[in-house]
């Protein structure tokens, strides 16, 4: 019975649709007007969602960039102190042997400090002197010992000197530090900032270009502290990384594109590179604590050790662009070669890698700016040791820009989150250098078959 | 000898076996290249490889084994009561290898470590002199055999051609290789936590506190290790940041795909792209010194209370740096989609963003969901966002304004500095690291298996 009646419904709702069906639209009437004016300003919201995504996306963007920038500009320019120094024959070289070896043992810190207390004569009490020689950074001395080595002459003469300042006077100078709060709540005291009024007034602070920053490696001190070291060891680093999977990556990617059998060990192969291609970063680091570290013993903090490790992140992106582009030379080529009596070897290193080598090249390029950017594994594996000297070769212990990076961005010095930004704008534009290139060779060499 | 003087000087080696090689092959082709098999420039690869490899095979074995056979010559010398301690004696190598590499003055040890030092350092010397004996040696002996191998008649081309096949073959074999010691280094040192800690209580305990007492004496002697804080704190920071990729990628994938003109599409793909290509540290940076204390500070305002080291913070930025992941590879699907449903759509009269609604996107939605499931991968894998922006406090809680800590963020933490490779500490971080590696393994592998599927339905 119910199946009768819910027959007759829907015989009924068929009749409903079949005359309305057969009834004309009426493309004029206010109700269809309607209807496509909702039609299209849902469309329009569609549209605009989209612009707002991109739009958001592009706003990260820039305040990311924006933020780094405008932290970072400042490192680039360094406080400099002028201070009245006396070339105290007495203190340099008492016996005035002229000897190197005896004027670089000098207390030029005392010369400093000498200078210091003439130039504030009022200041008595110990903590207040301590105080005051923050002004000039703990560095000062040896830029002053290099002064006196270069020119013995200033031995016995006073001279007026632009000396390097501390990190609380620079951020003071460059207006990081407000010397209109709280005393209690800034890192100098009244007396400081009255110090550095003074000096202002007498025009003997000044901001000058801060070359250190590009020459010197890592420091305590964040006036001192430069980022050569850790470029110097993230070009080892890399180099050990592309000595290793450009090789590696191109000899698989032609291995795997021309001659691999369909089996099972290829099959194997290529499942692995897309799963390595998408394992977690800090993965390898663990792989290279283990391997490298404690069952090859290799050198902690090494960037050969660091190499190894990135060679086997960017192995896949290598791997996967190279046969990218080797599969992208047309047949007709291999066809060619091979008529004209040419081995398979032969065919692929005389005609198909040439070809693909410009694509190669792009894979490798952004591979190499990946592998510069990595933090992570590298942590794992001990380069985020403090290290002062700049690597002399794979084996020293090093440690790269984007741990460097890290590390100062974990200091506490107010001063280190300039030196932080600026670092990133290095980094950021070798980077851009890297992918730029990238960009360009692929732009030139881009054929159409 | 250092390291690089080696493989310069085996560089040289192989240089000159590949010109005597060549020089043979003329020599005994009496000046017509036809009485050869191969061209003499076969012949000169011929011995240039039997010279380079032998070497660099030699090399790879002998630094696969020195180090471990050096310690054990060291440790199997020193006084029993150091030996049978692994906190000594993990010391006292360490003040061994110091003193052997001329940086022990200050030190004030046993006179048997010092000795140990002395020794270590004249091993190493011997090490290192019998490496480069036994390197040259190799490529030596490679070269004059190979070089003796030559004649008129031998078929130089398709040996160095299977040579060549072999090292293309052990050069794929890398990939293999690396998986396996992955899983291997994973494995051997999470069992070793596993004898030391039930796994069960790792996996489902609820609290965590690695600390582990140095002392048996002292306070807060056992360490908790349950898990279970860490991967929900590492869901919630995922949440947050597909809370953020997820539609912004998706939305600007589609303007980019169906809306945008050409000249617009070639400014904003490349400036998206710039947000993959930025490395992470800078976005941890940007989550620490900029995006937290913002939250921070307006939080206040509207009277929230928000951690300095929020999941916010962190899952936001880490949203940011996905979107151009998840926009590139939702492209690639949509654009996938066959023309002919978009052009039956637009036949029955639909506007364009209908069709991407009721048809295309539909239609995609597999491979949408697939390109979803490797962004969340990648999210859980991510560390240096959350080591510098999140926190270190296991909390328990699912408040985005609060401080939690991540998987990723506590390897990192457990690792750095100095590690015991016998502490339940040291350990659980390669335990933590497997789970890591086994989730992100399965997500990749099920994503990869949905958009392949998904291809195959349109190909």
């Amino acid at each position: 019975m119910t199946d009768m009646a819910s027959l007759m419904e829907d015989r009924a709702a068929a009749k409903v649709i079949s005359d309305n069906l057969r009834k004309p639209v009426d493309w004029d009437s206010p109700k269809i007007a309607r209807q496509i004016k909702k039609r299209y300003a849902a469309e329009r919201r569609f549209k605009m969602y989209g612009l707002v995504a991109i739009g958001i996306a592009l706003l990260a963007l820039f305040v990311l960039v924006f933020s780094i920038g405008s932290k970072g500009y400042s490192a680039f320019y360094q406080t400099y102190v002028q201070l009245e120094i006396t070339f105290d024959p007495a203190v340099i070289d008492p016996e005035g042997t002229g000897d190197p070896d005896v004027i670089g043992r000098a207390n030029f810190d005392g010369l400093i400090k000498q200078a210091l207390r003439e130039r504030f004569p009022d200041v008595t009490s110990r903590s207040e002197k301590r105080n005051l020689y923050g002004i000039v950074s703990g560095g000062a001395s040896y830029d002053l010992r290099e002064r006196v080595l270069e020119n013995p002459s200033l031995i016995g003469q006073t001279r007026t000197i632009w000396l390097i300042s501390g990190d609380d006077f620079d951020m003071l100078n460059k207006g990081y530090i407000d010397p209109t709060v709280d005393e209690g709540d800034r890192r100098l005291n009244d007396q400081e900032v009255s110090w550095y009024n003074q000096l202002v007034e007498a025009g003997a602070v000044e901001k000058q270009f801060h070359s250190r920053f590009f020459t010197s490696g890592d420091s305590r001190e964040p006036e001192l502290a430069g980022i050569w070291g850790a470029a110097v060891g993230s070009f080892y680093t890399l180099l050990v990384t592309l000595a290793l999977s450009f090789p590696i990556g191109v000899l698989a990617a032609v291995y795997l594109e021309e001659f691999a059998p369909k089996n099972r060990f290829t099959q194997i192969v290529e499942v692995n590179i897309n799963n390595l291609a998408a394992v977690p970063s800090i993965v390898f680091g663990l792989l290279g604590l283990e391997v490298y570290l404690n069952v090859m013993h290799l050198p902690r903090s090494a960037p050969v050790v660091g190499g190894l490790t990135l060679a086997l992140m960017t192995l896949p992106t290598i791997i996967i662009a190279s046969r990218a582009a080797i599969k992208a030379v047309p047949p007709s080529i291999r066809q060619a070669a091979l008529g004209l009596g040419a081995s398979p070897v032969q065919t692929v290193t005389h005609h198909v890698l040439p070809l693909a080598m410009p694509g190669i090249l792009t894979g490798t390029i952004i591979g190499m700016a990946q592998a510069l950017g990595e933090t992570a594994p590298l942590l794992m594996i001990g380069m985020v040791a403090f290290i002062v000297d700049i690597p002399g070769g794979a084996l020293d212990p090093a440690t790269v820009l984007p741990v460097q990076i890290y590390l100062w961005a974990d200091s506490p010095e107010r001063a280190f989150v300039e030196k932080t930004s600026a670092a990133i704008m290095v980094l950021l534009a070798f980077l851009v250098l890297m992918n730029g290139l990238a960009v360009y060779l692929r732009k030139k060499f881009e054929r159409k078959w | 000898m250092s390291l690089s003087f080696l493989l310069l000087a085996v560089a040289a080696l192989c240089a000159l076996s590949f010109y005597f090689g060549r020089q043979r092959a003329v020599a005994l082709s009496g000046g017509r290249h036809s009485n050869l098999h191969s061209l003499p420039v076969h012949y000169g690869a011929y011995t240039a490889a039997w010279c380079g490899l032998p070497a660099l095979f030699l090399l790879l074995i002998w630094y696969c084994f020195q180090g471990s056979v050096i310690e054990a010559l060291i440790v199997s010398d020193l006084p029993q009561e150091i030996v049978s301690d692994s906190g000594r004696l993990s010391l006292a190598l360490n003040s061994i290898s110091l003193i052997a590499d001329g940086n022990g003055q200050h030190l004030t040890v046993e006179p048997e470590i010092v000795d140990a030092g002395r020794r270590l350092a004249n091993i190493q010397t011997i090490a290192n002199a019998a490496l480069v004996v036994v390197m040259l040696s190799g490529a030596v002996l490679g070269l004059s055999l190979s070089y003796r191998k030559i004649t008129a008649d031998m078929r130089a081309r398709n040996n160095i051609e299977r040579i060549a096949r072999y090292v293309m073959i052990a050069c794929s074999a890398i990939a293999i290789l690396s998986t396996v010691g992955i899983v291997f280094s994973l494995l051997f040192e999470a069992l070793h936590f596993f004898t030391k800690i039930n796994p069960l209580e790792f996996l489902f305990g609820l609290e965590w506190s690695p600390q582990t007492a140095i002392r048996a004496d002292q306070v807060a002697s056992e360490g908790a290790f349950g898990a279970i804080p860490l991967f929900v704190g590492t869901l919630l920071i995922t949440l947050i940041a597909m809370c953020v990729a997820v539609p912004i990628g998706l939305f600007s994938a589609i303007y980019m795909g169906e809306y945008a003109s050409p000249k617009f599409r070639a400014v904003a793909k490349p400036a998206l792209e710039i947000l993959a290509g930025v490395p992470t540290v800078v976005y941890g940076f940007f989550a620490a010194l900029t995006v937290a204390p913002f939250l921070r500070d307006n939080g206040a305002i509207l009277g929230l209370d928000v951690s300095s080291e929020s999941a916010l913070a962190a899952g936001l930025v880490m949203g940011v740096m996905i979107i151009p992941f998840v926009s590139s590879l939702s492209d690639d699907v949509m654009s996938q989609v066959p023309k002919s449903l978009r052009d039956g759509s637009y036949g029955l009269g639909a506007t364009k963003s209908e069709t991407i609604r009721n048809v295309i996107f539909p239609a995609a939605l597999p491979g949408i969901v697939g390109a979803v499931l490797l962004a969340v991968s990648r999210a859980i894998g991510e560390t240096m966002i959350v080591v510098m922006a999140a926190g270190l406090a296991a909390n328990m809680t699912a408040n985005p304004l609060q401080a939690v800590t991540t998987v990723t963020v506590q390897i990192v933490t457990l690792l750095v500095g100095d590690q015991e490779f016998d502490s339940a500490k040291t350990l659980s971080a390669f335990a933590l690291g497997l789970v890591l590696f086994l989730v992100t393994l399965g997500l990749n592998v099920f994503a990869l298996k949905v958009v392949q599927k998904y291809r195959e339905k349109y190909d």
